[in-house]
């Protein structure tokens, strides 16, 4: 099994949101980074399906700013081969460019599987793998959280509004990952110190300016708090009123 | 003139409500654009969808049916196909998906396709200077994007429940074409159905959440019986410490690593509001707060609260609830 997973370096999701002064982007001072927790699904799938065949490589392409090395490091020390890292200043909201340039580094390379996670938790863009399969024409299932795989063939299930949809595929494909798919390992320090002699390919990568102009960052209005109606039980028929005569909504 | 294109959503042969959302936001986006762009709205499907004919009253001035045998259930690369073809025959200005579980899978193939870019998630669309402007919440809601798309059409997805829809009565015409498709090398082999009557949290007008101070997984019946009295458009929905504490099911979890909801109504009971339940719920038009604890944080972004017992609040708010419907 030959398997490609593209990750991703973006805040924690703990971060407090600090617009920077140009009011369109995050202020990253003492912002911590992570590796995009959906993505942790998609390495540890890929390992358990490299182990399972008893051969094969797994490869991590993160694009991003030089100190997306750490993230790639993250995924060497969970047990990836190698990484490489797609070198640009910054990153841009627009999905298809950042599909664009990871299609382009994925398409001379026969992978078995490229796996992605299925949203960054960052601009929550939900886009990347799909668009990535379609500029490389590969079947794709978005949102997996049920795998099996045998015999060139895959059945994926993912959900959907009530229900779960199963969904079959052939290889090569690329797959999206959802919580609940598996429950990724923490890198060993046997890991971690065999991580920093792994293979690391930097690239420098100039992804085009896209088609989408952020105007604003702004934070959300803040939610007023409101009335406390009262207490116990004896305040439901007051909290009833409000909702159809204030708020309108019953 | 550049139309706007609202591709709809059908399960089991009948369009799903949100893709009266969709026809909504599309009409607003039509308006906005120069020289009275036209709304039409394109479902795929096997064979004729009921409900197809009531989207005129939300603004479409056109209903394009595409049929063919493959397309009764979900069929990503048959889908995709089929609406770029369509766009790129139409020149229209704005392409309109639903940010469903459907729709966040088909736009983005749908954008590559077209080498466009695409806005996920959208919760406000208008329109500058002929360029559509977008609004989507990124961060985990919290901050709020804006972002300008050069060229056409704009590809953007709308999240569910944020577009109420309005009767905007046009009268729309009515059109069925079969398409050629190959089965596509994804195939949806079936749909495992959830509960009958149950509605997903992603998508109810109304969620009733419970949380920790339910105390056991069977009391979950308290908020069931309160859902069912708004009369099935109410779902259930859970925190965090339930679901990881094996209670609920990991699709009922609302915030920041479970959905992201913007309901009518939310009522949150015997939940804390801890920051990252709130990521996903703070868009809700109104909050309703049920805890014992007066100094709990939900009651900062509530709109009314009760401070009570839930296992007496809840009974009696059910009560009512019935009376309402009754
Ligand atoms: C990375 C990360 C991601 C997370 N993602 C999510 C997420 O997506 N969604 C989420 O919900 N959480 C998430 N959490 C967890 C979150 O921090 C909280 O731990 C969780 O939301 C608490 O759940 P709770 O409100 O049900 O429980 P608690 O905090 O224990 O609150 C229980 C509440 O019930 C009240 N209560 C008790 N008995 C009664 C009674 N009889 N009547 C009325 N009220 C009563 C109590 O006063 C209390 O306020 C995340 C945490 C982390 C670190
Ligand atoms: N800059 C990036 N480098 C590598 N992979 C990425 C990058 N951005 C997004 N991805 C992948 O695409 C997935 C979906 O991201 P998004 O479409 O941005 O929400 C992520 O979970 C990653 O697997």
């Amino acid at each position: 099994m030959k398997i490609a997973v593209c990750i991703k370096r973006v805040p924690d999701s703990e971060t407090r949101v600090k617009i920077a002064a140009d009011g369109k982007s995050l202020d990253e001072a003492g912002v911590k980074f992570i590796l995009n927790p959906y993505d942790e699904f998609a390495v540890e799938e890929g390992l358990r399906l490299k182990e399972k065949a008893g051969t094969g490589e797994v490869v991590v392409i993160a694009l991003g700013p030089p100190a997306a090395q750490e993230t790639i490091r993250t995924a060497l020390a969970m047990g990836v081969d190698r990484g490489v890292l797609l070198q640009t200043p910054g990153l841009h909201p627009d999905g298809l460019e950042t599909a664009k340039a990871l299609a382009g580094e994925l398409k001379d390379a026969a992978f078995d599987l490229v796996l992605f996670g299925k949203m960054a938790i960052d601009d929550y863009n939900h886009q990347v793998g799909p668009m990535v399969a379609e500029l490389l024409d590969l079947p794709c299932v978005t949102t997996v959280a049920h795998l099996e795989i045998a015999g060139g063939k895959g059945t994926a299930e993912r959900e959907i509004e009530g229900g779960v949809e199963v969904v079959e595929f052939p290889l090569p494909a690329v797959l999206t990952t959802d919580k609940g798919l598996n429950e990724p390992r923490y890198p060993a320090l046997k890991g971690i110190m065999a991580a920093k002699k792994k293979p690391l390919d930097i690239k420098p990568t100039a992804p085009g300016p896209g088609a989408l102009e952020i105007l604003s960052l702004t934070l959300p209005p803040e939610r007023q708090a409101g009335k406390i109606v009262g207490e116990g039980s004896a305040a439901v028929t007051e909290l009833v009123r409000l909702l159809r005569e204030e708020a309108k909504v019953l | 003139m550049s139309h706007v294109l609202a591709v709809l959503e059908q399960r089991d042969g009948a369009i799903r409500k949100v893709s009266h959302e969709v026809v909504t936001g599309a009409r607003r986006l039509a308006d906005a654009l120069a020289g009275g762009a036209g709304v039409e709205a394109l479902v795929l499907a096997a064979g004729p969808v009921r409900g197809a004919d009531q989207l005129g009253g939300f603004g479409a001035d056109k209903v394009i049916t595409l049929t063919n045998a493959a397309f009764g259930l979900y069929a990503p690369e048959g889908y995709a196909r089929a609406i770029a073809d369509r766009v790129k025959a139409g020149g229209y200005g704005a392409v309109v998906f639903a940010a469903s579980a459907t729709g966040k899978d088909l736009a983005p193939r749908v954008a590559a396709r077209l080498g466009r870019p695409l806005v996920q998630d959208v919760t406000d669309v208008s329109v500058q200077s002929g360029a559509v402007i977008a609004i989507r919440p990124v961060y985990a809601g919290k901050a709020l994007l804006r972002v300008r798309v050069a060229g056409h059409p704009a590809v953007l997805s709308l999240r569910p429940n944020v577009f109420t829809p309005v009767q905007r009565p046009k009268a729309g015409s009515q059109e069925t074409a079969a398409v050629d498709a190959s089965r596509g090398r994804v195939v949806v082999t079936r749909i495992k159905a959830a509960p009958a009557g149950s509605l997903d949290v992603a998508e109810a007008p109304i969620i009733v959440s419970g949380g920790r101070g339910l105390k056991e997984p069977a009391n979950f019946r308290v908020l069931e019986e309160l859902a069912a009295a708004f009369g099935g458009r109410a779902a259930v929905g859970a925190s965090r410490a339930v679901v990881d504490a094996g209670w609920r099911p990991h699709a009922d979890q609302v915030g920041q690593t479970g959905k992201t909801v913007s309901p009518t109504l939310y009522v949150a009971v015997g939940i804390s509001g801890a920051i990252q339940h709130l990521a996903g719920m703070r868009t809700s038009k109104v909050i309703v707060a049920i805890n014992k604890d007066k100094d709990a944080p939900i009651f900062k972004v509530a709109d009314y609260g009760i401070v009570g017992d839930l296992f007496e609040v809840v009974p009696k708010l059910t009560e009512e609830i019935r009376k309402l419907h009754g």
